[in-house]
This record gives structure tokens, sequence and C-alpha cells, in this order.
């Protein structure tokens, strides 16, 4: 586990890949793109590009808008990856909230209402081309 | 607020300009919009933000059928009528969305639900549903934007980016504009940032307080524990990520203020811990008052969502997740919102206005909204509408209706339509599957 201040991703003894914590969201580009509309390739581009910190990529020898698979419990995903330069820690994860982050979602709400929607443990690996 | 028409060398295509628009993308609900208006195309949107501007030059007049049936096209007449039957025959329906339609529509959608005796649930259930919780553990301490506008010299961000969520909420309300006790603007303003991530409005604020993810609550909870004076050790750096000495030195600045504001978003309610979380930060809020004044406001999303959360409260006596099929409302969020609801396989109906779930619900929840009979109110296409037994084409709140909704601040504002629409409101819709339905019930009872 790296320092506590600045690092969030874990090993899963298990399958020995890192386990990350994921953030979706709200962006500025999803907010103009959905006026556009959900089928337009703004939109789309946008909820399906997961951004990464620079060193994670480089360390998992990710090259930018690369494809990585996503998953956890819940779902798995397929999406390209990009840099999130200084925005994200390492270990952190973002993605712009939509379909790709919903199926990572669980179904529980905790008596809330509410499901666990933001810091999803994931799991990430390379797509070997 | 006036309307022109002004004469052009096309007849057919009149100028027009609508003053004082009211923009319903986000919660600012900024009502300063001065909309030129080309036919159907609104072709400026003076005053507007990045936002604002997609919104209002996006919902054009679109050639979609008015009303699909099991996806064929059908006229609204058969949609109501095939909308009323699903929900006269449902045993356990329910209301979801109502976010981005005017309280006008969200009214005849509680009356609906209550006819049928189903759920009423909306969006704010998945977004601020937790901190409506935490306001009935702890209460609010709170004010309008104006007092923040005018008042407020220290402004926490916290679990929010509204750089890029809702853009002039900085420099309308909260952080740059010139106001009657801070007549310097941004200069007699503190602002700070508490985010798991470093995004665009940390570049806005003096201080980024950049915690460690799920730690919201045990901040949170150590500034509650500063503010009462009490020691602490290094272990809140450990679990926060944020050195002690930082937070002494954010509280003192906090009881310093003369009117302080924690502004808080979803990265509170939408993390582990939840109506928890919203409860710290509405009781850190709560006891900063015994040093001086401070309020905390949820930073809201859709155009209307307060409107629901008021609509839904003066109707029923609560915000969301309630069910109606005893005669009176029982509210239990986990057991009458929609993602529980839904999740568990136990609804045999949905009435979905405005409101996109098959694309942000759980996958369980997706399942059995798609093996349902679902009606769907919406000026887009959506996936939710592309599932849906009844899909409704209607014209777009604030852009072609006019009616009423609530700023995040719960101030009531009115919304002033650019154009005509060829499509029906939400509220005729609705109203008229109302109509149907209690033509329905009342024959049953006179038939005895």
């Amino acid at each position: 586990m790296r320092s506590p201040n600045t690092a969030y991703a874990t090993i899963d003894t298990t399958s020995m890949t890192d386990i990350f914590i994921l953030i979706p969201g709200r962006t500025s580009k999803q907010g103009t793109t959905l006026n556009e509309g959900k089928y337009t390739e703004g939109y789309q581009t946008e909820i399906n590009t997961l951004k990464m910190n620079p060193d994670d990529m480089e360390r998992l020898d990710i090259a930018e808008g690369e494809e990585v698979r996503m998953w956890n419990d819940h779902g798995s995903v397929v999406v390209p990856c990009c840099t999130g330069k200084n925005e994200l820690p390492p270990g952190l994860l973002f993605i712009s909230y939509g379909d790709k982050s919903s199926q990572l979602m669980p179904g529980e709400t905790h008596g809330t209402g509410m499901p666990d929607s933001k810091g999803l443990d994931v799991q990430i690996e390379k797509i070997a081309t | 607020m006036s309307i022109a028409e002004q004469p052009t060398n096309e007849t057919d295509n009149p100028l027009k300009i609508v003053e004082d628009a009211t923009c319903t993308f986000c919660g600012c609900v900024c009502d300063d919009i001065n909309l030129t208006v080309e036919g159907n195309q609104i072709t400026k949107a003076q005053n507007a933000c990045v936002l604002g501007k997609a919104w209002f030059f996006n919902h054009h007049i679109e050639e979609r059928p008015e009303a699909l049936i099991d996806g064929q096209p059908a006229t609204y007449e058969q949609a109501i009528d095939r909308a009323a039957q699903i929900l006269l025959e449902s045993q356990y329906a329910i209301t979801y969305g109502l976010s981005d339609t005017t309280c006008e529509a969200q009214r005849v959608a509680v009356a609906i639900t209550d006819w049928i005796g189903g759920c009423l649930d909306t969006t704010t259930s998945v977004c601020h549903g937790p901190s409506g919780m935490a306001f009935q553990g702890v209460g609010e301490v709170t004010c309008s934007l104006g007092e923040i506008k005018n008042r407020a010299d220290y402004v926490i961000y916290w679990g929010g980016n509204p750089a890029e969520s809702h853009p002039r909420h900085f420099t309308k309300y909260s952080l740059m504009p010139k106001g009657e006790f801070v007549p310097n603007g941004r200069k007699d303003r503190t602002a700070v940032l508490i985010d798991v991530r470093k995004t665009k409005t940390a570049k806005a604020v003096d201080i980024h307080l950049q915690l460690k993810p799920r730690s919201d609550f045990e901040l949170a909870w150590a500034l509650r524990a500063l503010a009462k004076g009490l020691e602490l050790d290094d272990s809140v750096e450990e679990k926060t990520g944020i050195p002690l000495e930082q937070l002494k030195e954010v509280m003192e600045g906090m009881k310093k203020a003369k009117f302080g504001a924690i502004l808080f978003g979803m990265g509170v309610t939408m993390t582990r811990g939840k109506h928890l979380n919203s409860e710290a930060v509405l009781a850190l809020a709560r006891d900063m008052n015994k040093h001086t004044r401070w309020v905390a406001k949820p930073m809201r999303g859709h155009g209307n969502v307060t409107g629901a959360d008021n609509v839904v409260s003066w109707s029923t006596g609560y915000p969301f997740g309630i069910h109606l099929g005893r005669g009176y409302p029982r509210f239990n969020p986990g057991e009458f919102t929609s993602s529980d609801v839904l999740g568990r396989g136990e609804a045999d109906a949905a009435l979905i206005i405005a409101s996109d779930p098959y694309s942000n619900f759980s996958q369980p929840a997706r399942d059995h909204l798609k093996a349902i009979n679902t009606i769907v109110l919406d000026p887009k296409l959506s996936e939710t509408a592309k599932i849906a037994k009844v899909a409704f084409t209607t014209s777009t709140y604030g852009i072609n209706e006019p009616g009423t909704v609530y700023r995040m601040d719960d101030i009531p504002i009115p919304l002033r339509p650019a154009f005509d629409s060829p499509y029906r409101s939400d509220f005729d819709i609705l109203k008229a599957i109302e109509g149907k339905i209690r033509k329905h019930q009342l024959a049953a009872v006179n038939a005895g």
C-alpha cells in the first residue's frame, strides 16, 4: 500500500490487480452535450471515457485512449482511458455519470434510497491487443 | 420582463426578444436571461452560462411522433387511454422523476399517485435524498442565496464542483458578487473547497482540503470537535488526509467570519455514510452558530428538483420515498424509494416524468423497469422512453411552457417561454390521464 496521504489503490491478493476508487460525477462537457442529445457522439464519448492518474497509467502500461476493462461485484465495462492530469491522485479514477458508471453501482441502498454512487471499489486491467 | 416581437423581412420567421427568461438546466434557475428567438429557434441567450446556452440552443422542435405505444406511433388520445388503463390495472405503481417539469405538473402527478394508491418518488432520492433525511434528524440552518450574496465572507464548497456543475453560482451568489456587507466582492471572501479531486473549483478558491475518499463524515466530525474547543490527535490526518494544523487554521477562519456558508454537493450524499455525512455537515453549521452566523445549503442539480421537494412535501408531508396505498402517506427511504422498489422487483407499473432511470439506475432496478409496463413523458428520446409501453413526446418547460419552478434555495420563480411547441405539456398530459382515471373510478363507485 502506498503513502496514505497521496494514494488510495490497494492490492487484491486474489487476482493481484489494483483496487481503485471510482468517482462518477458531473462535468461541464457532459452537461452541454446532454442538451445536444444523449445519442450524440460528444455525449457518448464523455460518459464512456475513464480518467486516471498519469502515474497509474504509466505503471499499468496504459497509453492515452487505450481501452481497459473495469469491474467490481456489480458489473463489468470496457472504456477508453485518458489521463486525469493533476486532478486525480494515484488510486483515484473519474468517469462522467452515465450508463457505464451505473453498471458498476450496487442495487443496495442501505435504507436510504441512494445506492453507493461515488467512491466505488473497482479493478482495472488493460485490454490485451 | 417583456416579450416583444420585431418584424423582419421574413414575416414567417419573426424575431422575438424575451427578457428575463428563466434557465431551468440547473438548480441556480437564473432568471435574467435575455433570449433572441427566431421562429422555433433560440439564437442568442445573453447572460447564460455554457450549460444554459446548451440548454436554450438545443431544445428546438424535433420531428417525432406525439406518442408511441409499444414502439408504434399513436395519437395523444390513444396513449392517454392506454396510460390510464395501465395505472388503473396496477397493484403497485410507482411515480418517479419530476425534477425537470413545472410545479403545476408535479401537483397533478402527486394527485394521480394518490388516486391509484401508488408509490411517489422523485430524483431527489438519488440526489440529495440523504440530505432530506438529515434535515429531519438535525434540522437545517438555512438562508436564501441573496443572503449569501450580500453577507457571506467565508464560503466552503464541500463535495461539489460548481465551476462545472453550476457555473453562475460563483458570479451571481457565492464567490464574486459585491454585496451589502461584502462591498469588495471576491476580496472580502475566503473560499475553501473540500473535495477528493483537484477540480476546476480548486482553482477558484483560497484553500483546497483534498481529503481522502470516503472520509467526509470524519472530517466534519473533526471540525465539530474543533468548534467545541476539544483537543484532537494526529489520527485525524491519518483518517482524512488533512493535517490537523491546517484544520485548526480553517476553524479559526470559520470562527472569525461574520457570515459563513457551507454549500455541499453529492460528494457528501452519494458516498458511503450518505445521510450521516449530510447530518455531520449540517450539525457543523449548527454548532458554528455558537461563535458566529453559519448556514449550510445543498447544491441542487436539476432545474426544478427543489420544486419537486416542495410540492411533494406540501402535498404529503414528506419530500420523497412515499407510499400512498393505505389512503395516507407513509415515508420510508429504502422501502418506498424507486431504486429499492424496482431493485427488489416489486412495482408492476411505472409513471416516469422527465427522467431517464433506465440510464441511471442500478442494473437490478433497470432490469425490472424493462419488465413492467412503463409510461414515460419526455421532450427528448431517452433509453427509458425506448423501453416504455407508452411514451409521450412533450413540450419543454421554460422554453415552450410557462409555470413555476423553485430555485435551489426554495425561492419560487416564474417561467417565461420563448416559443410554442406542437407537443403538449407534462401538465396537460397528466391532467388528461388523471381525468380518465377519475372518470373510471367514479363510474365504478356509481355502479355500486
